[in-house]
C-alpha cells in the first residue's frame, strides 16, 4: 500500500472520491429538477390529478436525490481548508468569494423553497407552488454557475497577480477573474450535459412503465418530454463542446497533449479509441483520422500542437514531468466521454423519432430497453468528461495557462495541508467511502421504491398501486377502474 | 496594524454569520438531540420531523456561508483552523451528512427507520458539542508554527477543561433552542410539546449557570488578554445575555403553567399560550445571538488566537484579511444577497408559522 504514504494522493483521492460521489447527485438534481419544474407549470395549468400526481412523484424523486447533494456538497465546501489548506492560503484572495456566492445567492434560494415544495402544497398559492419548483431549479443552476466560476478560473486563471512575497495570488480585476477564458463554454457544456442527464433518467422511467404497461398517459407524456429536452440540450450540447475543446487547445497545452496522447509535438490526428504506451510514448490504435483534431481545434488540417517533452521544456510547464504524467488515463477518460456522446445521441435519435412518429415506442421493447438503460451512457459521459477536466490539469492545482498572468500558478504537491497527517486522511478516507456506499444504497433503495410505486392519482387508493393493477388483471372488466393508468392497460 | 474599515467590516460579518448559524441550525439541532427523549411513538417523531423539515436545510446554509465568507475574506483563519481541527471537523462534516439524509428518509424510508433516526440523534449531538469546543479553542488559543499551521496533537490536544466547558455550553444552549422550539410548534397538548415545554426552565437554567462559569472562566484564567476599547461592549452584551436567558425562563413558565394543562384549551388561552411560547423562543434566539457577538468583542481582532509559547503570531483580521478589492466585492454580494435571504427566510417562516398538523402535510 505505497499510496499510503504519499499525502499528496492521499489528499487527492479523498478530494476525487467525494468530487465524484458530489457529482452523482448532482447532475440529476439540475437535470431532474427541470424535468420537475416544467411538470409544475403543466399542474399548474391544466390543474388536472393526473399532472398534480407526476409532479409530487418528480418532488419526491428530487428531494430524496437533493439532499444527497447538498450533504456531500457541504464537504467540498469545506475540503479545501481541511486537506488543501496551502492552497487556499494561495488562493484565497481570488477562489473564496464564488464559494461565498455560491452560498449566499443560489444555496440559500434552493434551500428555502424546496422547503415550500417538499411541505407547502396546500398553504401555498398554487401559481407560488409553481414558482417554487422553477426558483429550486434556477438555485441549482446558478449554484453551478459560482462553483464553474471557481473551477474555471483554477484551469485558466485571470484577473490576478503575484503578490510581492510570492505566497498567494492576488486579485486585480474581480469581473476578469469571475469571467476567465473557459468559463462560458465550460459553464454551458457542464450544465447542458446535466440536463441530457435528468432527461435520460426520465426517458428511463417512462421506458420502464411501457414495458410494465403501467402508468401509461405518464409513461408517455415523460417520454415526449424526456425526449424533447434530450435533443435539444444534446444539439447545442455539441456547440459548447466544441468551444470547450478550442479553448483547452489554445489555454492548456499540456492537457489537450495528454488527451489525445501526444508526447511529442504533432498534427494531432483524430481517434476513435486507442490504448497509449507510456513506456513507448506512442498511441496504440487501429486506425485513426490526420490532423482531425487539429481540424476540430482551429478548422485547419496541418496545425502542429506542442508535446508533451516539448512543453517540459519551457519554463512555463517547467513543473510537468512526461514520465509520470497521467496520459493514458486523460486519453482514455476524454475518448469515454467523445464514445458515450455518440450513444447519447444515437439514442435520443431513435427516441425521437419513434416517440413523435405515432407514438411507436410504446410497441417497441428493445427501444424501451434501451431507454432504462440509457442514464448509464451520460452519467459514465459526465464522470469521464469532469476526470479529464481535473486530471489534465496535473501536475497543477491551478494551471498556467497561456493568458494566464506571469507566476500565478500553483503545483499539487505544494497545496496540501501541512498539519494533517497521512493515518488522518487515510482514517477519514476509509470512513467516506463507508459512508457514501451506505448512502448510495439507501438512496437506490428509496428510488427504486418511488418508482415502482409511481405517480398516485388523487382519489386513487393510496396504498400502492400495484396491488391495485394486480387485482385489474385478475378482474380486468369489472374494475371500475380506480386508477386512471391501470384502466388504459386494457388497451394492450 | 491598522485595521481597515473593510477588514472590521468583515470581522463583524463572519461572527454575524456565525450567530446566524447558531440561533437558526441551532435549534433545529437541538430538536434533533431531544428527537429520542421527547418524541416516543411514531407519530411523535413525524411531528419533530416536520417542524423543523422546511427549515432546516436553509439553516444549514448558514454554516455554508460562514465558511465560505472566511475562506473569502480571511484565507489563512479558514486553512489553519480547518487542516488543524481536521478529525473534529471531519467528525462535524460526516454527522451534517447523515443527519441531512437521516432527517429526510426517516418518513420515506419505513424499513430503515430505526437506523435513520439514530444517525439524526447522533448527526445532532456532535455538530452541537464540536462546534462549541472549537469554538473555545480559537478563542483559548492554540499553538501555531511559522507557517500558521496548527503544531498541537491532532484531535485530543483540542480537548482542555476550557474547551471542553464551551462545548458542553453550546450543546446545552442548541439543546434549550430546540426545547423552545418544539414548545412553539408541537400541536398544544401533544406529549411531544408537554415534554419539551418542561424541559425548557431546567435548560434555560443550566444554560445561565455555564454561561457564568464560562465567562469567568474565560475571563480570568484562560485568556484574560482583551481589547482594551471594548470593554464597556463586553459589559454590555454579558448583561444582555443573562436578561434574555432570564426573560426566556420568564416566558416558559408563563407559558408552561397553562400549557400543562393537556388538552382541550380553549381558543383564547391557546392563543396566550402560542404567544408566550413565541417570545421564550425569540428570547433564547435573541440570548444565542448576543453570545456569538460577546465572543467576537472578547475576540476582536484575533480570529485565531495563538496559545502562549506558540512559535507563530496569532490569526487577526489584519494578518489573515483578503485585499481591499476582494473584500469590496464580497460587500457588493453581502449588500445584493443577504437581503434575499433575509426575504426568503420571512417567506418560508411566514408560509409555516403556527404549530404542525400532520393531517396537513401532504408529502
Amino acid at each position: 500500500m505505497e499510496f499510503l504514504s504519499d499525502p499528496v494522493l492521499l489528499a487527492r483521492l479523498q478530494f476525487a472520491a467525494t468530487a465524484a460521489y458530489h457529482f452523482i447527485f448532482v447532475p440529476l438534481t439540475i437535470g431532474l429538477g427541470l424535468i420537475m419544474a416544467i411538470n409544475a407549470t403543466r399542474s399548474f395549468r391544466s390543474r388536472a390529478p393526473e399532472d398534480e400526481a407526476a409532479t409530487v412523484f418528480w418532488v419526491k424523486i428530487f428531494t430524496a436525490t437533493f439532499v444527497l447533494g447538498v450533504a456531500t456538497g457541504i464537504t467540498m465546501e469545506f475540503s479545501f481548508g481541511t486537506n488543501w489548506a496551502d492552497y487556499s492560503r494561495f488562493v484565497g484572495d481570488i477562489f473564496g468569494a464564488p464559494l461565498a456566492a455560491e452560498a449566499l445567492l443560489a444555496f440559500f434560494l434552493e434551500s428555502s423553497f424546496l422547503g415550500v415544495l417538499l411541505f407547502g402544497r396546500g398553504k401555498v398559492s398554487p401559481k407560488l407552488y409553481c414558482a417554487s419548483a422553477w426558483l429550486v431549479w434556477f438555485g441549482s443552476a446558478l449554484s453551478a454557475l459560482w462553483i464553474l466560476i471557481a473551477n474555471s478560473w483554477m484551469q485558466t486563471p485571470a484577473g490576478a497577480e503575484l503578490s510581492a512575497d510570492g505566497t498567494s495570488a492576488v486579485l486585480t480585476d474581480f469581473l476578469a477573474a469571475a469571467l476567465n477564458p473557459s468559463l462560458v463554454p465550460r459553464y454551458g457544456h457542464t450544465v447542458l450535459a446535466l440536463l441530457v442527464m435528468g432527461a435520460f433518467v426520465a426517458m428511463a422511467v417512462a421506458g420502464w412503465y411501457m414495458l410494465k404497461g403501467r402508468h401509461a398517459q405518464f409513461a408517455a407524456k415523460t417520454m415526449r418530454l424526456g425526449v424533447v429536452v434530450a435533443i435539444v440540450s444534446t444539439a447545442v450540447l455539441l456547440g459548447t463542446a466544441h468551444s470547450s475543446a478550442v479553448v483547452v487547445s489554445e489555454e492548456q497545452p499540456s492537457k489537450l497533449a495528454m488527451m489525445e496522447g501526444m508526447y511529442d509535438s504533432e498534427v494531432p490526428p483524430l481517434y476513435a479509441f486507442g490504448w497509449v504506451d507510456e513506456q513507448s510514448q506512442e498511441v496504440v490504435t487501429p486506425f485513426s483520422i490526420p490532423g482531425g483534431t487539429s481540424f476540430l481545434a482551429t478548422g485547419t488540417w496541418d496545425t502542429e500542437f506542442p508535446g508533451l517533452n516539448e512543453l517540459a521544456q519551457t519554463e512555463q510547464f517547467a513543473g510537468l514531468d512526461p514520465a509520470t504524467a497521467p496520459v493514458n488515463f486523460v486519453f482514455q477518460t476524454y475518448h469515454l466521454m467523445v464514445a458515450m456522446f455518440g450513444a447519447i445521441c444515437l439514442i435520443c435519435l431513435l427516441a425521437l423519432i419513434f416517440t413523435f412518429r405515432k407514438g411507436k415506442i410504446v410497441k417497441m421493447r428493445w427501444l424501451q430497453w434501451l431507454c432504462v438503460i440509457s442514464p448509464v451512457f451520460p452519467f459514465i459521459a459526465i464522470q469521464a468528461g469532469w476526470f479529464t477536466a481535473e486530471v489534465g490539469r496535473q501536475p497543477w492545482v491551478v494551471y498556467p495557462s497561456m493568458t494566464s498572468p506571469d507566476g500565478v500558478s500553483l503545483l499539487v504537491q505544494d497545496g496540501v495541508s501541512a498539519s494533517v497527517s497521512n493515518v488522518e486522511v487515510t482514517i477519514t478516507l476509509i470512513l467516506f467511502l463507508a459512508v457514501y456506499l451506505f448512502l448510495l444504497i439507501a438512496w437506490a433503495r428509496t428510488i427504486g421504491r418511488f418508482i415502482k410505486e409511481g405517480p398516485a392519482v388523487k382519489g386513487a387508493p393510496e396504498a400502492g398501486a400495484v396491488a391495485v393493477e394486480e387485482v385489474l388483471v385478475v378482474d380486468e372488466g369489472a374494475a371500475a377502474a380506480p386508477v386512471a393508468d391501470a384502466s388504459r392497460k386494457g388497451g394492450e | 496594524m491598522e485595521i481597515t474599515v473593510l477588514q472590521g467590516l468583515w470581522f463583524l460579518l463572519i461572527f454575524v454569520l456565525i450567530a446566524g448559524y447558531f440561533v437558526l441550525d441551532g435549534f433545529d439541532l437541538g430538536a434533533g438531540i431531544l428527537y429520542p427523549f421527547v418524541a416516543k411513538t411514531d407519530e411523535d417523531k413525524a411531528v419533530v420531523r416536520t417542524s423543523i423539515g422546511p427549515v432546516w436545510d436553509a439553516n444549514e446554509v448558514w454554516l455554508l456561508t460562514a465558511g465560505g465568507a472566511l475562506f473569502a475574506a480571511f484565507p489563512d483563519a479558514y486553512a489553519t483552523t480547518f487542516s488543524g481541527f481536521y478529525l473534529a471537523v471531519m467528525l462535524v462534516l460526516f454527522s451534517l451528512i447523515v443527519r441531512a439524509v437521516a432527517v429526510e428518509y426517516a418518513g420515506i424510508d419505513r424499513k430503515w427507520r430505526k437506523v435513520w433516526n439514530a444517525l439524526f440523534f447522533v448527526g445532532s449531538l456532535l455538530p452541537a458539542l464540536l462546534l462549541g469546543v472549537a469554538v473555545g479553542n480559537i478563542y483559548a488559543g492554540i499553538p501555531l508554527d511559522a507557517a500558521g499551521n496548527y503544531a498541537g496533537i491532532p484531535l485530543l490536544g483540542l480537548i482542555t477543561p476550557f474547551t471542553l466547558l464551551t462545548g458542553v455550553l453550546s450543546l446545552v444552549m442548541f439543546v434549550a433552542a430546540g426545547a423552545c422550539w418544539l414548545s412553539l410548534k408541537a400541536p398544544l397538548g401533544s406529549s411531544v410539546r408537554d415534554s419539551a415545554a418542561a424541559l425548557r426552565r431546567p435548560l434555560l437554567v443550566a444554560v445561565l449557570v455555564l454561561f457564568v462559569l464560562e465567562s469567568v472562566m474565560g475571563h480570568f484564567v484562560v485568556q484574560p488578554d482583551m481589547f482594551a476599547g471594548l470593554t464597556a461592549v463586553r459589559w454590555i452584551l454579558a448583561i444582555l445575555v443573562v436578561l434574555a436567558i432570564v426573560g426566556a425562563a420568564f416566558f416558559c413558565a408563563k407559558g408552561g403553567r397553562d400549557g400543562l394543562v393537556s388538552g382541550g384549551l380553549p381558543a383564547a388561552q391557546a392563543a396566550a399560550v402560542t404567544k408566550s411560547d413565541l417570545a421564550a423562543f425569540l428570547c433564547q434566539a435573541a440570548g444565542c445571538f448576543l453570545l456569538v457577538m460577546l465572543l467576537a468583542a472578547s475576540m476582536f481582532p484575533n480570529l485565531v488566537v495563538a496559545s502562549a509559547g506558540s512559535v507563530g503570531a496569532s490569526i487577526t483580521a489584519m494578518t489573515a484579511g483578503s485585499s481591499e478589492l476582494t473584500l469590496g466585492w464580497m460587500t457588493g454580494i453581502t449588500c445584493v444577497g443577504l437581503p434575499l435571504v433575509l426575504v426568503y427566510h420571512v417567506v418560508i417562516y411566514r408560509t409555516f408559522r403556527g404549530r404542525v398538523d400532520l393531517a396537513k402535510v401532504h408529502y
